[in-house]
């Protein structure tokens, strides 16, 4: 390396950099700048990790593919079922590409490994930002900008999946058109404009060839780089503990702790999507055919983000849903599931931020994630979002469920439309009560103590379950949040009885705020713990084993192990004491 | 205790969030922020031999690595695809098992490197306000009044601030324009409503094209056609486009078992109980192909509407809201099985015009 009186080549090269860029200021800046640590923050890498797997896969698939519509008769030798038949340019390079073109196969797989891995990671990554409160200020246009992501990466994967141009992707497209075309007044136009012609035509795959390598791919790299500064900017947040305020970042150094674990995660995410590709064959297109469109079979799936649609185009009941207005139609049993509910899921996802403040009345900028049974309506709707998820999703998949338990697929999708409303506010509620529960459990924790499964008999006979008292790490995990309470508006009226304008909005918001915050628990607070040992529902024990220790009284307690520990002084120190109960 | 009896704080509901602020009787609001917890040592940062061990893992997975690489190139010089399908897939595991071995050597090698011997203390760092400062942001505001100022845009000269971004807001159009004209083709949807069936045209088979005769369907056959074309023209697009309107699902029922079908008053459109539909579903257009020979149910594979052949094809479940439509039949001269006309309605999906 380096020897005392020459610069070492790295730092030539980096003197030459900076006298050109000024790149010294930057490296200072971000060397050894911390981020904090945590498995769930992981999300976002795997995400973007696969992302870089979908370009660099990609790139080889573009070598080979040719994205035409020409009508042309299949020549290879392989497989021996397609020779002579007419198929498009697209297919048959497709095909080609995977019997003829070395690692053509598994770069194909890879990829679509890939492409779903990247949504599946972005979506949890969504859960992890909206069930941790990461979106708050100052933090709300990364989560608009992570959305706008969510739906680029949607229509990337599905413009991807059409491009080969087989049985199942056509009829894809096909769906596609049918929901287009339900759009009212523009719809027939709009079915034009994406087909250049009546469905199919022949331009639609280099249209959404050029979408699926250059358009999409493009404005997505350019908001991940925005996501990243952002993040960088802003310092990532970090869950609650010891040390860890709104003011400071408490983590590991970029240099070189941060960089070997983000490359490292790289590699190993490339080589879990290489094993996938590698052993586990997915669209194996020469087993549809080329697209045609007389032909389709049954119990095949599309990817797995296009199942809740799917599966709410099923769930929809067509009879009555269609309604002719003045001689035109308008398709309500198309346009409610494949328009409307992901029309209002998104509007939810995109509007949550500001409407969570707003009903919050919160203007603080916060840096320390929520635990989510500290937020019970948000950690509750969030879990609903989900469950109204997974019915579509498994609505999506009811023909298979009837054809392997031998059910009655009519009886499924009525099953599944009872609990698409049922369902999620089931949910709702039961994650609402975990969540005050657990609250509840903290106050107790910190109250009282751990129990230590240590049963001590008293004098007089009775016998009583040794607690153990948390120790200041742990007490403050669980009492460092504070609990919001609804708005308070000004009255309706003024001093001199004149109604207030804007007050029935106020007041819209206030329910709104109630609904939120109505049912709370407090967190635990030391004049509480000083009181748990002196009274309350330990009066009897109290009353027997008078523990005289007061509050800052730091130091061992009185006999044994009835000894109340010295828990509650202002300095937070925790004697090792035990507490009985 | 004899200061928590008389607490009165144990009814307070008030949170603030100062941890210093006591109450009166000298009880926090908040438990302390105890601080970062004390660093751990690891097994590494105490006995050089753990590091040492480490440090061999290491180098053994990144050399793990460089044989997974040189695997790879063995396996694409020695396994080359012989175009069999088994093939294709002996050489896609070995290449992808070895690339993975070459990837996931360096990752894990990486991670094992970073979390045995690489620094674990935890670091503190400030954050700042993300809010530019009081002074900063009116220099800001100042230097951006003195450009608008500069520019002579406010106040004065509405015709030129009208001029201008009227100009800036026009010139899209000269791009927007031949691009939405072109890129819809024709725009004709009125296509939508018709299909290449007419007066005369012979049911064939899909695929192959024959035309076929009334006395070849049995009772309880299902057959998948296709108008009679040329086999010339079953190789351009506009047959595509044309198939995607124009396909047919004929079945033949015993008489007495067709309750209804869709022939108005006065024609017939079946032929003898065989009666042909519309193989585009109403719902979103799917090809309609799962035929139940007891039911006389026909499902369509995509979302489950079901239609009742044997009374006019109407949906009996299902997001489908329309029954498929009928094609008009009837025999030729000859025997063969032809149309009467072209369906009587718009066929597939809802459209907003599809009734004007
Ligand atoms: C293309 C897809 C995406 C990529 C590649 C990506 C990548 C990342 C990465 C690497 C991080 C830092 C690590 C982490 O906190 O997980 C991050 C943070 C963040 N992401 Fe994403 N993300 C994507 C989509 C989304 C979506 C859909 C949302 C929300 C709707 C979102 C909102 C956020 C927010 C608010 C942060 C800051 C988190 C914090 O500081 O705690 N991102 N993203
Ligand atoms: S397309 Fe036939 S049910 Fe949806």
């Amino acid at each position: 390396m380096a020897t005392k009186q020459r610069p070492s080549a790295v730092g030539k090269a980096a003197d030459y950099l900076d006298q050109r860029t000024t790149i010294g200021v930057l490296v200072k800046e971000l060397a050894r700048k911390v981020f904090p640590d945590h498995w769930s923050f992981m999300l976002g890498e795997i995400a973007l990790f696969s992302f870089v797997v979908l370009i660099a896969s990609g790139f080889f698939l573009t070598m080979f593919f040719e994205p035409s519509m020409a009508l042309v008769r299949f020549e290879g030798d392989y497989p021996p079922s397609m020779q002579g038949q007419l198929m498009s340019a697209a297919f048959s390079s497709t095909v080609d590409m995977s019997f003829e073109v070395r690692g053509g196969l598994l770069m194909r797989q890879i990829h679509h490994w890939s492409a779903l891995i990247f949504i599946g990671s972005i979506v949890l990554h969504m859960f992890r930002i909206f069930f941790t409160g990461a979106f708050r200020k100052p933090r709300e246009i990364n989560w608009l900008v992570g959305l706008t992501m969510l739906i680029l990466a949607l229509a990337a994967g599905f413009t991807g999946y059409s491009l080969p141009d087989d049985v199942l992707s056509g009829n894809g497209l096909r769906i596609i058109d049918g929901v287009v075309k339900s759009i009212p007044v523009i719809g027939s136009y709009m079915s034009f404009l994406v087909f250049g012609s009546e469905f199919p035509g022949s331009h639609i795959i280099p249209r959404l060839f050029t979408l699926h390598i250059f358009v999409i791919p493009g404005i997505l790299i350019a908001l991940i780089a925005l996501h990243l500064f952002l993040m960088v900017l802003q310092k990532h947040t970090q869950y609650p503990g010891g040390g860890r305020t709104d003011k400071n970042v408490v983590g590991y150094p970029a240099l070189p702790v941060y960089v070997a674990k983000m490359t490292g995660n790289f590699f190993i995410i490339a080589g879990v999507l290489t094993l996938m590709g590698g052993t586990m064959a997915i669209n194996n297109i020469w087993n549809y055919g080329p697209y045609d469109p007389a032909p389709v079979s049954a119990g095949t799936q599309p990817d797995w983000y296009i199942l809740f649609v799917d599966g709410a185009l099923r769930l929809m009941p067509g009879p009555g849903w269609e309604w002719v207005i003045g001689g035109y139609t308008l398709s309500m049993n198309i346009l409610i599931p494949a328009v409307v509910v992901p029309g209002i899921l998104f509007t939810i996802l995109f509007a949550w931020p500001f409407l969570e403040a707003r009903v919050t009345g919160d203007h603080r900028e916060h840096h320390v994630l929520d635990r989510p049974r500290n937020r019970p309506v948000r950690t509750g709707i969030g879990v609903a979002l989900f469950v109204a998820f997974l019915v579509c999703a498994l609505a999506a998949t009811n023909d298979i469920i009837a054809t392997h338990f031998s059910l009655s697929i009519f009886a499924i999708t009525w099953v599944l439309r009872v609990l698409l409303f049922v369902g999620p506010v089931f949910a709702f509620f039961v994650t609402k009560r975990v969540c005050l529960g657990l609250q509840r459990k903290d106050r107790e924790l910190v109250l009282h103590g751990h129990e230590s499964g240590r049963i001590v008999r008293f004098a007089n006979g009775e016998y009583v379950e040794v607690h153990t008292p948390l120790d200041p790490q742990e007490v403050w995990l669980r009492t460092q949040h504070t609990s919001p309470r609804p708005l308070e508006i000004r009255p309706a009226t003024d001093a001199r009885g004149v109604r207030r304008q804007g007050y029935r909005s106020d007041r819209r918001w206030q329910r709104l705020s109630e609904f939120f915050y109505e049912d709370r628990v407090e967190p635990a607070r030391p004049a509480e713990l000083a009181a748990a040992h002196s009274h309350g529902e330990h009066d009897e024990i109290e009353a027997r084993t008078p523990a005289a220790v007061g509050p800052g009284t730091a130091g061992q307690g009185t006999s044994g192990p009835r000894t109340a520990g010295p828990r509650t002084s202002g300095e937070g120190a925790a004697g090792p004491g035990e507490e009985p109960r | 205790m004899s200061e928590n009896q008389n607490n009165p704080a144990d009814t307070s509901h008030e949170v603030t969030v100062t941890p210093e602020a006591g109450t009166a009787v000298g009880h926090p609001e908040r438990f302390p922020d105890p601080g970062v917890p004390d660093h751990k040592h690891r097994l590494t940062d105490t006995d050089p031999r753990a590091a040492k061990r480490a440090e061999r893992t290491v180098t053994i997975l990144f050399v793990l690595s460089i044989l997974g690489t040189v695997g790879s190139i063995v396996a694409y010089v020695m396994v080359p695809p012989d175009g069999t399908t088994s093939g294709v897939r002996l050489s896609t595991l070995l290449l992808g098992l070895c690339l993975a071995v070459s990837l996931l050597g360096i990752g894990i090698a990486g991670i094992h490197w970073a979390k045995s011997l690489m620094g674990d203390k935890e670091m503190v760092q400030e954050r700042h306000p993300l809010a530019t400062n009081e002074e900063d942001r009116a220099i800001a505001v100042q230097d951006l009044n003195e450009g608008l100022a500069d520019s002579g845009v406010v106040g004065r000269r509405g015709v030129l601030k009208g001029a201008f971004f009227g100009a800036l807001a026009l010139f899209p159009l000269a791009i927007a324009v031949p691009l939405i004209g072109s890129v819809g083709g024709d725009w004709n949807v009125s296509k939508f409503k018709h299909t290449m069936w007419k007066n005369g045209t012979r049911l064939a088979i899909d695929p192959s094209g024959r035309p076929i005769k009334a006395a070849d369907v049995t009772v309880g056959s299902v057959f998948h056609v296709i108008p009679e074309t040329t086999e010339e023209f079953r190789s351009t697009h506009e047959w595509i486009n044309e198939k995607s309107k124009a396909v047919v699902l004929m079945v033949r029922l015993n008489p007495e078992d067709l309750r209804t079908d869709q022939s108005p008053e006065g024609e017939t459109w079946s032929h003898e109980g065989i009666v042909a539909y519309s193989k585009i579903c109403t719902h979103v257009g799917c090809p309609v192909a799962l035929y139940e020979q007891q039911t006389h149910h026909l499902l369509c594979p995509c979302h489950q509407s079901t239609f009742d052949i044997a009374d006019s094809a109407k949906v009996v479940f299902g997001p489908a809201n329309r029954r498929l439509p009928q094609l008009p039949i009837t025999v030729d001269d000859e025997g063969y099985l032809v149309a009467q006309d072209d369906f009587a309605e718009p066929i597939g999906p809802s459209f907003w015009e599809r009734l004007k």
